[in-house]
């Protein structure tokens, strides 16, 4: 009686790794052909599919991979150099900019008592269902009137105030900034902002981590903005220098393909080196019920 | 109280406050008399009523964006999100070995970003060179070999194959894949923590009372994830009509041959932005807010409906 069960779950267990593993070769057959393709000459990506064969170790040909890509693409040629550096600046100022702004409104609005606290509540929750497209067009119209197209500021100022971050921010203070905390510092003598960053910013810590690593990546792989708001070629950042290079050499993939890469290494290794803060962030700032 | 606490609260809400009310609330303003101009370019503009949204309903490409977009939705909900739903039962299971590794593994495309993504799958999907026909002109030529099934007779010949225009004439079917690849695994997220709430005394009794797998999901797995599985529907459907970067990255002059793949916000963007008319780009917002807003009403008329049944 008991040999069916366990057969059906042996022969489960081998269809389920099976399926397992054909979804994970789905995954990473793209990546490793990016990274392939990305030392490879024109003549060699034409060549090969993968990895050039021949009589090396493994009987690959790797004398004919090549960083040729690499140096075309940090030469002046192309200087994506400069859109890396634009990136790294774009992203890192817009995560700590939004971060600090939301942290500010999302605390107040959980842990202090004002004159149209409701109005706020209702003015977040609201500015949550306004569509992006929609804003595309008169922003840009807008951002021209007040002479901000083609800089930075044109681009970071209306990124840092996201009412989604205060809303995360407010649902985290909520769950983990005791009222009985604050009440006793402030009969203690202490400020509001020095009960802020002294007491609730250390224990908005996991939100703080993953604030920062979300809306750090979105604006690594923002190309909408910078496409729109920048003009200058020197001013713009991997996302929009990418594209530009991929309509430029569309045939030159061994390059395009180095590009993508150098333009994904930094977020991949800061994504799995914070994983843990991202993680924990999401889960402590879900709403609980 | 001292004025001070009563004013303080104030501070810390100012830099959000300014920041909201200049860049999102004045666009949001502008949005209202900027769709009912003619313009060309940021300065020069005409009033036109309506005229712009009348427009639109009758611009056949207009019409094509919109159906290649709800042909991309579906596909996110009814291919893409079962699929991760399905990855998420399996890791779910007892006992599996790796469940770590094959989490991360299946949400990393997630990490390649969106427009990198777009150009790794511009160049993927080439034809002749590219990797997808190259494989499939492979797979093919294995079937060919085999005697007895004679492939030759109904499989199209291998120069045909190669050719197979995916960014050209196949655009939707394109987008469907390769947002499938990049988001699968990032919805397989939200149903694996989904699948954690599920009772497994519940689970179990089913079981015992003789429910087969089928049986037990539909009874007792589905009911108790709908809550999140509704939530992902949702987002899905609302961040699919949104499509842009992929599609305007990915596809020749970013709409494929004959607009095959062209969407609602790359016609939005190209109307604004290569053409100058802000206003019909904006008339174009308006229909999209429309449609995102149609979409959630639905959504809250449904729940409410089977909350009352």
């Amino acid at each position: 009686m008991n040999s069916r069960p366990r057969h059906q779950s042996k022969l489960g267990s081998f269809a389920l790794y099976t399926v397992l593993l054909i979804v994970s070769v789905v995954v990473v057959v793209p990546m490793f052909y990016l990274v392939v393709s990305a030392f490879k000459t024109e003549q060699g990506f034409l060549e090969h599919t993968f990895l050039p064969t021949g009589d090396g170790f493994l009987g690959i040909a790797w004398g004919e991979l090549t960083t040729k890509q690499f140096h075309r693409l940090f030469s002046p040629e192309i200087g994506i150099g400069r859109a890396l550096v634009n990136s790294i600046f774009l992203s890192s100022t817009t995560a700590l900019l939004a971060t600090f702004v939301c942290a500010l409104a999302g605390y107040a609005s959980a842990a202090l008592d004002f004159k149209g606290k409701k109005s706020f509540e209702w003015l977040i929750l609201a500015a949550l269902i306004i569509p992006p497209p929609l804003l595309i067009a008169p922003s840009y119209q807008w951002l021209h009137s007040l002479n901000l197209l083609d800089s930075y500021a044109g681009l970071i100022l209306p990124a840092i105030a996201p009412a989604f971050g205060v809303f995360l921010f407010r649902q985290a203070t909520l769950q983990s900034v005791p009222k009985s905390i604050v009440e006793a510092a402030r009969i203690d003598g202490a400020g509001e902002f020095g009960i802020f960053f002294a007491i609730a910013l250390p224990m908005l810590r996991p939100m703080v981590g993953a604030f920062l690593i979300i809306t750090f990546l979105a604006t690594w792989n923002n190309f909408i903005g910078p496409q729109i708001v920048l003009q200058s070629t020197e001013k713009q950042p991997l996302s929009v220098v990418i594209y530009q290079t991929q309509t430029a050499y569309y045939s030159d993939y061994g390059l395009l393909m180095a590009g993508t890469l150098v333009s994904i290494l930094p977020v991949a290794a800061l994504f799995l080196f914070l994983q843990r803060d991202f993680i924990a962030g999401l889960s402590s700032g879900a709403v609980k019920g | 109280m001292s004025t001070g606490s009563r004013v303080k609260p104030y501070l810390f809400l100012a830099p959000f406050l300014i920041l909201f009310v200049v860049f999102t609330v004045v666009p949001l303003f502008q949005a209202v008399p900027l769709a009912t101009h003619h313009t060309f370019g940021p300065d020069a503009s005409t009033y036109v009523g309506f005229e712009k949204f009348a427009q639109a309903f009758s611009d056949a490409r207009f019409w094509k964006a919109l159906r290649n977009t709800l042909v991309f939705t579906a596909g996110s909900v009814f291919i893409q999100l079962p699929i991760a739903l399905g990855l998420a039962l399996m890791l779910n299971r007892k006992r599996v070995m790796g469940r770590g590794v094959f989490r991360l593994l299946f949400f990393s495309p997630q990490l390649v970003g969106l427009v990198f993504v777009a150009v790794l799958a511009s160049v993927m999907f080439q034809k002749q060179k590219g990797l997808v026909n190259t494989a499939i002109a492979g797979g093919a030529d294995m079937l060919r070999s085999i005697p007895l099934i004679n492939a030759n007779a109904w499989l199209p010949t291998t120069s045909e194959l190669l050719n197979t225009p995916w960014l050209e004439s196949l655009a939707m079917r394109t987008l469907i894949i390769s947002a499938l690849w990049m988001y699968a695994g990032f919805n397989m997220i939200y149903f694996l923590a989904a699948l954690q709430n599920v009772p497994s005394e519940l689970e179990e009794a089913a079981m015992i009372d003789g429910a087969g797998p089928v049986r037990r999901f539909f009874a007792v797995v589905l009911p108790s994830i709908r809550p999140v599985a509704v939530f992902v529907v949702l987002l899905s459907i609302i961040g699919s009509i949104q499509v842009f970067e992929l599609a305007y990255i990915m596809l020749p002059e970013g709409v494929g041959m004959q607009d095959s793949g062209l969407t609602l916000v790359t016609y939005l963007f190209k109307n604004g932005f290569e053409i100058g008319d802000l206003g019909y780009a904006t008339a174009i917002g308006w229909l999209i807010a429309v449609i995102l807003s149609a979409t959630a009403i639905t959504q809250r008329l449904v729940n409410r409906q089977e909350a009352h049944a």
